[in-house]
């Protein structure tokens, strides 16, 4: 055991990437899919191992031997380590639920659906762990390249229009970080994100990098889906498979903003951002945008699918609020945010998927009578929207709870008041549902007439995410160490 | 900035130009498959943008040998073939989708396939 240690940054990126491969060479549906769990289960538990050891040191890991700056780095610290466990720990959830979901996938297919799937999981997982930038590329195009593929398998012939949106806007994306790393490798000489901090500091103010640094904080939030440059989010979530739905937007968009956090506070440092790159308006002035739009407009939805996927584009405003406050406190509540917001988003598509699958459709108005039809399973829709709204003694109310007082310490109390005000909104699109599901009128023969009971993977998915919610709502202790550990490494590399 | 310097830095100017034209053709055409051609375009000037700065007039290949001294960095080389391969990737996966949408829509027009009733659905 002592002897594999060491090759943990590694062996979490590359044991979904070798089970991606299995899974292409097996072609049995049923083995596929335990084989796809094992490797998820087994990453996510190297994930929670780097995690509970990475906070007394950094884990550098040199690829092949050739050490940093020449060789590529894998650098493990308490900041990725807790993204890691996010994507792994989403990543099993996600593919554990799958079989009983994807009902659109033939069998034919299914081999080559959870083999993607654990290639989207490499790709994220590999992002994160990476310290080397244009490693950092390759991943990202491995993720998006999958997630493509993944969200054209959906039902509807919609699903290949979204799924080709997407790769046009995700590769411009993913073109514009290149180019901005470009900029800053032609200007400093090196690739490796640690090497990159200390070379750019006596140069930050050029010309080339501050034009790098334009293009990837663009393409970045292209790939995070942040407001106004959201808009491939709401028909890829909508169409996808309920699965990869599900993964996504638990995943994706938080991988983009870990990377963008990364940038913004280790590389460049948040004075330099915010101060003399003048960013601090414009980040709040979208993050409000990004509040106000996607919840006013998931109100008005009639999919349950494309309401949860405005409703991402809203909590993500709440995310990048807290980047903009920039101070520990602010950082401490994105940072729980992208955890919370993540399982919630998560269980919220586990549960429309379940609903779609056992009621045959996800339109609002359809689902009169669901409550009463699968009471387990819209009561946990409860809880978790309970979470989102952030309803005190929940991750939401945390995460809103951190950024709600670092506004204030900045003496932006209206800001304070706005996060508690838009959560209102929140309780209007969520309400919505509830409703129709409690107390729409429904005829006692067609709620007798349906089977009620989910199948057992997916109630299993279920219960284990929504139990994870109430978990770390009330031992807050958990998380908000880890994130405030997180938050003071970004913080203290600029000092 | 005068003749001269855009002169001297005459092949970013060219790239610059490249990339502009590629991404003019995403946003601008209907039809996805020059859409994918003009990504292709933007994606390529990348790549000049990286091989550029790397060559030295009069630097060689890196080899340690009597009698050179300037070598030419091979590095964006190594990177571009990375990003070469990614770009035929991601192009193979656009004409695969676009094949697919053309069997189910009967058209690779995008203004033709926006039905507002279906989409908002």
């Amino acid at each position: 055991m002592a002897s594999i240690t060491p090759h943990f940054p590694i062996l979490c990126v590359v044991i979904p990437l070798f089970g991606a491969l299995l899974c292409a060479t097996i072609r049995n549906s049923r083995a596929t899919w335990l084989l796809a769990v094992c490797s998820a289960l087994c990453s996510f538990l190297c994930a929670v191992f780097l995690l509970m050891h990475a906070n007394d040191r950094v884990v550098s890991y040199a690829i092949g031997g050739w050490q940093s700056p020449i060789g590529i780095e894998y650098r493990i610290d308490s900041f990725n380590a807790y993204v890691l466990c996010l994507i792994s720990g989403i990543g099993c959830l996600s593919v554990l639920y799958a079989p009983s979901a994807i009902s659109e996938v033939s069998s034919f297919n299914r081999p080559w659906f959870f083999s993607v799937m654990l290639l989207c999981m490499t790709g994220l997982m590999g992002m994160a762990a990476t310290g080397d930038a244009f490693n950092l590329f390759v991943f990202m195009e491995i993720a998006s390249l999958s997630s493509y593929v993944l969200i054209a398998l959906g039902k509807q012939r919609e699903a290949l229009v979204a799924a080709y949106r997407y790769l046009i806007v995700g590769t411009m994306g993913a073109t514009f970080y290149v180019i901005g790393i470009g900029f800053l490798y032609v200007s400093t000489g090196t690739l490796n994100i640690a090497d990159l901090t200390v070379r750019i500091a006596p140069i930050k103010t050029t010309a080339p990098v501050l034009t790098g640094i334009s293009f990837l904080i663009v393409g970045l939030s292209i790939k995070a889906a942040i407001f106004p440059l959201h808009a491939w989010l709401p028909n890829a979530y909508r169409f996808a498979p309920i699965p990869v739905s599900a993964f996504l937007s638990g995943t994706a968009t938080k991988v983009a903003l870990y990377i963008l956090l990364r940038f913004i506070f280790s590389v460049l440092g948040v004075q330099f951002f915010l101060g003399t790159f003048g960013l601090y308006e414009v980040i709040v002035t979208f993050s409000l945008g990004a509040i106000l739009f996607g919840s006013i407009v998931a109100i008005f939805q009639k999919n349950l699918r494309r309401m949860l996927a405005y409703s991402s584009i809203a909590q993500v405003g709440y995310i990048t609020l807290g980047i903009a406050l920039a101070n520990e406190n602010s950082l401490t509540g994105s940072l729980i945010y992208i955890v919370g917001h993540g399982l919630t988003k998560v269980g919220l598509f586990f549960v429309a998927g379940s609903l779609l699958a056992r009621l045959g459709s996800d339109h609002i108005a359809d689902l009169a009578g669901a409550g009463r039809r699968m009471p387990w399973t819209v009561g946990s829709f409860i809880f978790l929207s309970l979470n989102m709204l952030g309803i005190p003694g929940t991750i939401g109310f945390l995460g809103k709870w951190y950024i709600a007082l670092a506004a204030a310490e900045r003496g932006s109390w209206w800001l304070a008041v706005i996060i508690i005000m838009t959560s209102l909104l929140a309780l209007i699109y969520m309400g919505r549902f509830i409703e129709s599901a409690y107390f729409s009128s429904c005829s006692d023969e067609k709620i007798k007439s349906q089977a009620n009971s989910i199948p057992w993977n997916m109630g299993l998915s279920l219960a284990i995410l929504t139990g994870l919610c109430i978990w770390l709502g009330i031992d807050t202790a958990i998380l908000t160490d880890k994130a405030r550990a997180a938050a003071l490494l970004l913080l203290g590399a600029n000092l | 900035m005068t003749g001269n310097q855009v002169l001297l830095q005459l092949n970013y100017w060219l790239i610059i130009m490249i990339m502009m034209m590629g991404f003019y053709v995403v946003l601008a055409h209907s039809n996805m498959i020059k859409k994918l051609i003009g990504l292709g375009i933007f994606q390529t000037s990348v790549y000049f943008l990286y091989v550029v700065p790397g060559k030295i007039i009069g630097g060689t290949a890196p080899i340690i040998a009597s009698g050179y001294q300037v070598y030419s960095n091979p590095l964006p080389h190594v990177l571009i073939l990375t990003a070469i391969v990614v770009g035929v990737a991601t192009l193979a996966l656009g004409l695969a989708l676009v094949t697919r949408i053309n069997e189910a829509y009967g058209t690779i027009e995008e203004n033709d396939l926006y039905r507002p009733d279906e989409w908002r659905q």
